[in-house]
């Protein structure tokens, strides 16, 4: 077993990285873990290897990706144990504790005083008929691809659903000379976001990034179809048409390739499984840890920072990851409690002006109810256990199954190998539905251990010692 | 479905994606080895049969699971290709090895 560290972070993104160099500098051993390769997470997916390759697409993906090159080579230089790779399993303690991973096929576990968790966001799931079928996948999927591999969609494809992620890769692929046959773009909601119009307005750099993706999508001439209420996508063994709806009219368009999108939301197996409280955001219409402004959870040992705390984009990310830092340093007695007040004070600010973005985001993309319970009972929800959004409405209303762990025992819903990922917010936005009660009144998943899977095989690996009173078989 | 762009400098790894041999570029993961490789399903669901194919291609939806190196199940978008690595599609579930 490893020597115990100070700090343990998992996810190398911009929070992660970020919280690990401050850490670092104010004297604090530290050990990050994460799952993918290379650092930067999936905002700043393989930059570094993109910047020695491929220098040239840097200029297309933009200045808010490059950024993330400075950042991935700054934490390489710093005094970190850094762990790339690792799948982290289980977290365990309240005071100190126990971490367990997995890296290059051997199980191990490492101790530390505090944990900071950052894993990022994960894209919404997008439920629509058909979206089970080969060439349909996540706009964040194509632009990983895009980022970590130079791969661009082939064929006819669209990008369908709404949010600044599925713009900004429509003008990333443009500017490579791939162009859309369209963009579908479901309803946003202009009259609500128009209120919280100052505080984007306020935010530094926000209001000219988005006019100018919109401004690059219009000179390329790409064909956007606004308010589509109804999607559906279809195929015998790979995705060949989508039908919308838009204006009161349903067309049909052949495609090889549909990319969804419904914003971002935390991505949340890991502090769920450490039984963080947590509570519902309406705004965000998702669940996030409850934390104080420092980024402490409900549990002593552990913090969390970056999207996993609610979403706040990369560099926001990036200045909670340093607030949560000054926290663990203080925790540790590195420095006082009036010394991390003062310093932290430029890394809130950063926050702070990000965060006056937000608001208007949200409520701009906040996904309608067909996007997040959908209406259509053949769509899929729970795409492992193949549970339909029928089936769950039909066993609350007739089984009187009253939520999420509920359902699990009926359908075996969220019980396959995402564990809930892409299922856990459709099936208690649909509960909630059916019921007549607010999501925060359903609850969640009780997502256990280990999060990501192990063999019995990985297990036997563990060094730990044989406990006095096992008993023997 | 998917093509690489050029000016790509990185160095070419051989990997055998469903028994042919295909060169990608070095830090490729073994899903993105199976996109380039062509449409369609890269598992078969294990209740239904029905074909899946790589989703989210960073690590949370677990449709990519594949069998790589005769070892099934694996999140294929998170595994680096290296030197000769064996891909293959994964049809239902996985057997536990004799």
């Amino acid at each position: 077993m490893s020597p115990p560290f100070d700090l343990a972070i998992v996810g190398a993104g911009p929070a992660g990285m970020a919280a690990a160099m401050t850490a670092a500098e104010l004297g604090l051993s530290v050990a990050v873990l994460d799952e993918q390769p290379e650092p930067g997470g999936q905002i700043y997916r393989g930059v570094e290897r993109l910047a020695a390759t491929r220098p040239n697409h840097l200029a297309w993906l933009g200045p808010d990706y490059a950024a993330g090159l400075e950042l991935a080579r700054s934490f390489r230089k710093a005094k970190v144990e850094y762990l790339d790779g690792a799948k982290v399993w289980q977290i365990e303690g309240t005071s100190a504790g126990r971490l367990f991973y997995k890296r290059h096929s051997a199980a191990g576990i490492l101790t530390a005083q505090k944990f900071l968790i950052a894993p990022g966001a994960m894209e919404r799931p997008m439920p629509v008929p058909g979206w089970t079928l080969p060439g349909v996948m996540t706009c964040g999927a194509a632009q990983t691809v895009l980022k970590a591999h130079g791969l661009v969609p082939q064929g006819r494809f669209v990008l369908a659903g709404c949010g600044p992620l599925l713009l900004l890769l429509a003008t990333q692929l443009v500017r490579a000379g791939i162009k859309p046959a369209a963009i579908l773009e479901t309803e946003i909601n202009r009259w609500t976001a128009l209120p919280r119009l100052p505080g984007f307005l306020a935010a530094p750099g926000y209001l000219g990034k988005g006019l100018g993706l919109l401004r690059e999508l219009k000179a390329a001439s790409i064909a956007v179809h606004k308010g589509v209420t109804h999607l559906a996508i279809k195929g015998d063994t790979q995705a060949r048409e989508i039908e919308y709806t838009c204006g009161g009219a349903t067309r049909t368009e052949p495609v090889d390739l549909v990319l969804l999108h419904q914003g971002v939301v935390p991505n949340g197996n890991l502090a769920w499984s450490m039984r963080l409280a947590h509570e519902w955001d309406d705004a965000q219409r998702s669940y996030r840890p409850v934390l104080d402004a420092w980024g402490r959870s409900s549990n002593p040992a552990v913090l969390v920072a970056g999207d996993a705390g609610g979403i706040i984009g990369a560099k926001g990310a990036e200045a909670m990851g340093r607030v949560a830092a000054f926290a663990a340093a203080t925790d540790a007695g590195k420095i006082s409690a009036g010394d991390a007040g003062e310093r932290a004070n430029a890394a809130r600010a950063e926050f702070a002006k990000h965060r006056g973005a937000r608001p208007f985001l949200d409520a701009l993309y906040r996904p309608q109810q067909q996007w997040v319970a959908p209406p259509d009972a053949d769509t899929m929800v729970c795409r492992c256990e193949e549970v339909r959004a029928g089936e769950i409405r039909r066993l609350v209303t007739d089984q009187l199954c009253p939520g999420p762990n509920q359902m699990k025992s009926f359908v075996r819903c969220g019980m396959g190998p995402c564990q809930g990922r892409l299922c856990g917010l459709t099936t208690v936005e649909i509960i909630a539905e059916c019921r007549g009660l607010p999501v925060k009144d359903i609850g969640y998943y009780r997502i256990r251990s280990p999060i990501k899977p192990i063999t019995v095989g990985d297990l036997a690996t563990l060094d730990v010692p044989r406990r006095d009173d096992a008993v023997g078989l | 479905m998917f093509k690489l762009l050029p000016d790509n400098a990185a160095t070419t790894v051989t990997v055998m994606v469903n028994g042919k041999t295909v060169s990608v570029p070095q830090g490729f993961t073994a899903a993105a080895a199976m996109l380039l490789q062509g449409n369609g399903a890269t598992r078969t669901s294990a209740l239904s049969g029905e074909g899946r194919a790589p989703y989210c291609m960073m690590g949370v939806c677990f449709e990519c699971l594949m069998d790589i190196n005769g070892e099934p199940n694996q999140q294929g978008c998170l595994v680096t290709v290296t030197e000769g690595m064996r891909i293959n599609a994964q049809h239902g579930k996985r057997m536990v090895a004799e």
